[in-house]
């Protein structure tokens, strides 16, 4: 009888994964590896084609508000003179009108979602907002100039006549139509579903041992909700505000519909002269020549660089609040 | 004797509290109509502030007067919340009531068989068609699919089945991508690929940069959906001696299809309605174009704009009836992945 055949004979484990692993792992790094990919080469693109510009034009890029290029009869390029600062400060403007407006009533629709609604109402709500968030801007954009717009020209004037003497509700010359404010407005209905959601989501996450310490007490609703809901989810609701703010800062077809397109530095809100560079974009590609559509590019560039930083502070915002509970 | 207790609702409404809180409500409504006739304040607006405010003073009133501060205020807050949540919800009502009211006129019987390539802006609205719209959006969505499911499928089997090093940055920097604004993937197409290579609109062009957009929707949702599947199941498909590729592709994928489907879907709802970056990249004609890797070509959302910048009344009509057609789109969309997501939930 042979017993040596019922001994396995001593081998190595390895914890080496095998070459159909390998290929596997390779290819799903590299899918995940795109996204760093597609970002990198956004900067890098954008930069390589309007860096002439930039070098050319300096630091009145960012602060010079005038935008013309003259062309001799052979469509060169005599005189060119870029500068975006009317264009950024639409773009504040625009984004601020919009988050000042969207925010509180935000909060307090999450409020009303989490700790007031029934049940069966809040099913609903929480769907036909979630489906505004994916409503495409142009639907805003017409929307906000053929059925909102006179109103919120309207209240544009109630606010000009009780609160006027505030330099920023200044109309001089009196005109009201399509004015950041109107843009401003439409941006806020937009970005209105997405703070929602993520301030719900925030207040969702409040403990509900402290919630229900709080209602044993004797709290009300509203005592709870201020000493409970409020610390937790205070810092969360910035970070939805942000994202809100970065969404509205990137908003081109809306923002070009409703609002009246002016190269001047204006700060008064309710006057109809504005800017976003987004809509400049759209504004100035149709009949740009090869020299302006560098401009072009780098404007696109700021834009890019500014959206990225808004929404990169507001996901860590988000994050650590989700994380930390408190 | 023993006496059996009755069984009570304490903390339900009596008909007495039914009453006293319809009486506030017809109260608050009295008063915003008066409040509205006697001064110069207008229109409906004017009634629902109001009416809100007065409510509220009602309530808060009510709350004082039998239960003191605390309970004034905790009155006063449900009417200014339950006001947030009636705001949210206005534009969205205001919304669909409009572009259903405006777009039906639209619509006519050859509106999705014929194109625009024989009518102008000022022809009558039986003229023309959306064709040309739908074929192209079609050809956008389906070509910026193929791009951007792989990729985001990928990056979300990353980030959960693999876990490297890199896992923490690529969640981050997907998020980060998914606040690029649309005009600025656009003006990237434009920059990186339509100028140096093609130099010529195409589909193929939209699709790029719509792929950009969809790519980061894609790889969230993914993402957060394979992280509900159980850790069980990749375990089994260990112990039976399968390869992580095959655990993956036999198991985990197979497991999370519905989910899948739902991001996709997301992702198609994400970009349907996309307009700048197609302004950039497709030129945007009026005939139906079967090539996609050449030639300028129509989509819904270029339509609209065409449509509403063209100003006569019927080339707004035709925008409002456009509108429709792709609200009605994202609609079924959104419902489509809504069901496939909660039969999920269900199982």
């Amino acid at each position: 009888m042979s017993n040596e055949t019922l001994i396995p004979s001593p081998r190595t484990i390895t914890t080496e994964p095998r070459r159909s692993d390998k290929v596997f792992r390779g290819i799903v790094t590299g899918g995940g590896l795109s996204s760093l990919v597609v970002l990198g080469l956004i900067a890098v693109f954008l930069a390589f084609r309007g860096f002439e510009v930039l070098r050319e034009e300096g630091l009145g890029f960012i602060t010079g508000a005038d935008w013309s290029v003259t062309l001799d009869e052979s469509a060169n390029v005599v005189e060119s003179n870029f500068g975006l600062s009317a264009m950024l400060v639409g773009t504040i403007l625009c984004s601020i009108v919009a988050v000042v407006i969207a925010v509180p009533i935000s909060v307090f629709s999450a409020l009303y979602l989490n700790f007031y609604a029934p049940g069966w109402l809040k099913k609903i709500l929480v769907a036909v907002i979630d489906m505004m968030a994916a409503f495409p801007s142009i639907l805003f954009g017409i929307w906000g100039f053929l059925v909102l717009m006179p109103s919120v020209e309207y209240w544009g004037k109630i606010i000009n006549r009780y609160l006027g003497w505030i330099p920023i509700f200044e109309v001089e010359p009196y005109f009201f139509s399509r004015s950041p404010f109107v843009a401003g407005v439409v941006l806020a209905i937009m970005i209105i579903p997405i703070i929602t959601s993520v301030s719900r989501e925030i207040f969702a996450q409040a403990p509900l041992d402290r919630i229900q310490a709080a209602f044993a007490l004797g709290a009300t609703r509203w005592a709870m909700i201020k000493a409970v809901v409020i610390p937790h989810g205070r810092s969360g609701v910035v970070g939805g505000a942000m994202l809100g703010l970065g969404r509205a800062m990137g908003e081109t077809v809306a923002v070009y519909t409703v609002l009246n397109i002016v190269f001047q530095i204006n700060w008064h809100i309710l006057l109809g002269a504005g800017g976003n560079v987004a809509s400049l974009i759209i504004l100035k590609f149709g009949e740009a020549g090869e020299y302006e559509i560098k401009a072009l590019m780098a404007a696109g560039l700021i834009l890019f660089l500014l959206t990225l930083a808004v929404n990169a502070v507001a996901n860590v915002i988000v994050k650590s609040t989700g994380k930390s509970g408190r | 004797m023993s006496t059996v207790a009755i069984p009570t609702k304490p903390w339900a409404k009596s008909p007495q509290d039914r009453i006293l809180g319809l009486t506030f409500l017809l109260a608050a409504i009295a008063f915003s109509y008066f409040f509205v006739a006697v001064t110069e304040m207008k229109g409906k607006l004017a009634y629902a502030f109001v009416f809100f405010v007065a409510y509220g003073v009602i309530t808060s009133t009510h709350s004082f007067i039998t239960r003191g501060p605390q309970a004034a205020k905790d009155s006063f807050v449900s009417t200014l919340v339950s006001l947030g949540a009636v705001v949210t919800v206005i534009p969205i009502a205001s919304i669909l009531f409009t572009v259903v009211q405006k777009g039906l006129p639209g619509l006519h019987l050859g509106i999705l068989s014929n194109d625009m390539s024989m009518a102008t802006p000022t022809d009558p609205i039986p003229t023309g068609g959306v064709l040309h719209a739908i074929t192209g959006t079609l050809t956008l969505v389906v070509l910026a699919l193929i791009m951007s499911v792989p990729i985001g499928i990928l990056t979300a089997l990353y980030l959960t089945e693999i876990k490297g090093r890199f896992a923490g940055p690529i969640r981050f920097l997907v998020q980060a991508m998914s606040g690029v604004p649309s005009i600025v993937a656009g003006l990237f197409i434009l920059s990186a690929v339509l100028y140096p290579i093609t130099k010529n609109y195409s589909a193929l062009m939209g699709a790029l940069a719509l792929a950009v957009l969809m790519i980061p929707t894609i790889a969230r949702t993914s993402e957060e959906v394979l992280l509900l599947i159980p850790n069980e199941l990749r375990e089994a498909g260990t112990a039976l001696g399968g390869t992580q590729w095959r655990t993956v592709a036999m198991i985990v994928l197979p497991a999370a299809r519905s989910g899948l489907m739902t991001a996709i879907i997301l992702g198609i709802a994400r970009i349907a309605g996309e307009t700048a970056p197609l302004l950039l990249l497709t030129g945007g004609g009026d005939k139906v174009n079967p090539n996609p890797f050449s030639g300028s070509v129509g989509s819904l959302p270029y339509y609209i704009w065409k449509s509403f910048n063209a100003g006569s009344p019927e080339a707004i009509t035709r925008a409002w009836a456009g509108l429709l057609i792709l609200m009605i789109l994202v609609l079924i969309l959104f419902i489509a992945a809504r069901a496939l997501s909660n039969r999920k939930m269900s199982k």
